[in-house]
């Protein structure tokens, strides 16, 4: 197993590229908390269960994703400011295929 | 002339516990054992926390000796292990402010001017207090109280008025089947043409709808507000189509989130968004006197844990007796040679070994 490289667009709009672990089970969401690239307390309210939308993210980068449970469908038909390429990054998992994944997370709401 | 002063009314009690959640319901078990008085303060309608709020019906699997449990049974064994403690509990208001008076001991405020004075303040508010989440219209804090409202307090304010409620939740279905019983119409808007609540609410709704008695709007957005000096329109958006809907009320109800609110500006240390604790000794804060335990709390290693918050809890309320009988010896009893003295007569104790001897 080996690190990948995601890069996140903070809620400043600005860009980093971090290594991701591929063997710890972690999601993205946990990824950025892990960085610290937003405060704690802003993201990831719910730990990760799809119950929130505190980690949405804009998904720039055309790696195919797992397709969306129902849970984080219908959470993010609640969520404010979605697009077409909003995801909650606590539901992407970090795996081999997705090296060089590029998300925005979404503002805080 | 009648006058009472409402501080007359004063909640008293020995520890203050903000926050019903896991931590803040074991911290009365825990000063129970001292027989040490509790009462709490939640945002929230009912007990619970998180686990009651967000997640009730999800299995946590490192409870310690509970291979697996539901949020919400944890929460209701928690509730009846604290039963014979009494504790008292203020809901569905939010601690605002902190007193410190001469002697040491904190008077805190509710949002609703509810009184509580006690020598302990044990902050156990999680993320925060749950507020509602607001739609991002850009207009919308100039309607609040005006025809906006995020929280249904009082139904028959929307008697023989036009409501239009937006959210695809179980809030949002189950006030619009109530207020169609109450208000001159009812408009539910949603972005998706499926909900996400109890399926018998979403039947229910698909009944209203065929009755005519709930306009069902869907996909679509409330985009804009519109009125001079209260809400007479909201501006909806339903594909490419915008339009106005006359109505009297909008409620968006669309879940809560936690924000740690007035609490941050009580004078107390705060980094990542948590109060700073003495992890090496008590959980007390910068502040002698208040604590702050389970997810509030942060130290060196702090890990959001509900049984890193029991712990939390246990070691609060060793210190607060401490604090509050400074000259009193005691030491730690376990429950399995104390048993458990409630305050309301019960005691639980240990089933005495039958000495009968053999002839």
């Amino acid at each position: 197993m080996k690190d990948i490289k995601i890069i996140i667009t903070d809620r400043h709009g600005v860009k980093h590229q971090v290594d991701a672990p591929t063997d710890m089970n972690m999601n993205v969401m946990e990824l950025v908390r892990s960085y610290e690239l937003a405060p704690e307390g802003t993201i990831g309210i719910c730990g990760g269960m799809a119950m929130c939308a505190s980690c949405q993210c804009y998904v720039e980068s055309n790696h195919e994703l797992p397709e969306m449970s129902y849970d984080e469908d219908l959470m993010l038909s609640e969520a404010f400011n979605v697009k077409d390429n909003s995801r909650l990054s606590c539901q992407i998992f970090i795996k081999e295929e997705l090296d060089g994944l590029e998300i925005e997370l979404a503002p805080e709401v | 002339m009648n006058l009472i002063k409402k501080e007359f009314f004063m909640i008293k009690t020995d520890i203050l516990i903000i926050g019903a959640g896991p931590t803040g319901l074991f911290a009365v078990f825990e000063a129970g054992l001292l027989k040490l008085k509790c009462h709490l303060i939640d945002a929230l309608p009912q007990a619970g926390g998180q686990c009651t709020e967000i997640y009730p019906k999800k299995p946590i699997y490192d409870i310690p000796g509970f291979p697996e449990i539901l949020a919400g049974d944890l929460v209701k064994n928690l509730m009846k292990q604290i039963e014979p403690f009494q504790p008292g509990f203020t809901l569905g208001e939010r601690a605002n402010t902190i007193e410190k008076l001469d002697d040491g001991s904190f008077i805190v405020t509710t949002d609703k001017g509810t009184k509580h004075h006690a020598p302990i303040v044990a902050i156990a508010g999680g993320l925060g207090s749950f507020e509602p989440r607001k739609p991002p219209i850009t207009n919308l804090s100039d309607f609040e109280d005006k025809g906006v409202e995020y929280i249904i307090r009082n139904p028959e304010m929307y008697r023989d008025k036009n409501v239009v409620i937006s959210g695809g939740g179980d809030s949002a279905l189950d006030w619009s089947i109530f207020l169609t019983d109450v208000a001159k119409s009812v408009t539910l808007v949603h972005r998706r043409n499926e909900f996400r609540g109890a399926l018998d609410s979403v039947e229910k709704v698909q009944e209203l709808k065929n009755l005519g008695k709930i306009e069902l709007i869907t996909p679509a957005e409330v985009i804009g507000l519109v009125g001079t000096n209260s809400l007479e329109e909201v501006v909806i958006k339903q594909g490419a189509e915008v339009f106005n809907r006359e109505c009297d009320h909008f409620i968006p109800l669309f879940g809560l989130s936690p924000k740690l609110g007035p609490i941050a500006d009580w004078g107390l240390e705060i980094e990542k968004n948590a109060i700073k604790v003495n992890n090496a000794l008590d959980y007390q804060t910068n502040i002698p006197g208040i604590y702050a335990i389970g997810d509030v709390n942060t130290y060196p290693g702090k890990l959001k844990l509900i049984l890193c918050g029991f712990h939390e809890a246990t070691l609060m309320c060793q210190s607060a007796y401490q604090r509050i009988f400074p000259d009193k010896r005691y030491v730690m009893k376990y429950t399995t040679v104390g048993g458990v003295e409630g305050f309301d007569g019960s005691k639980k104790e240990a089933p005495k070994a039958v000495v009968k001897s053999i002839d």
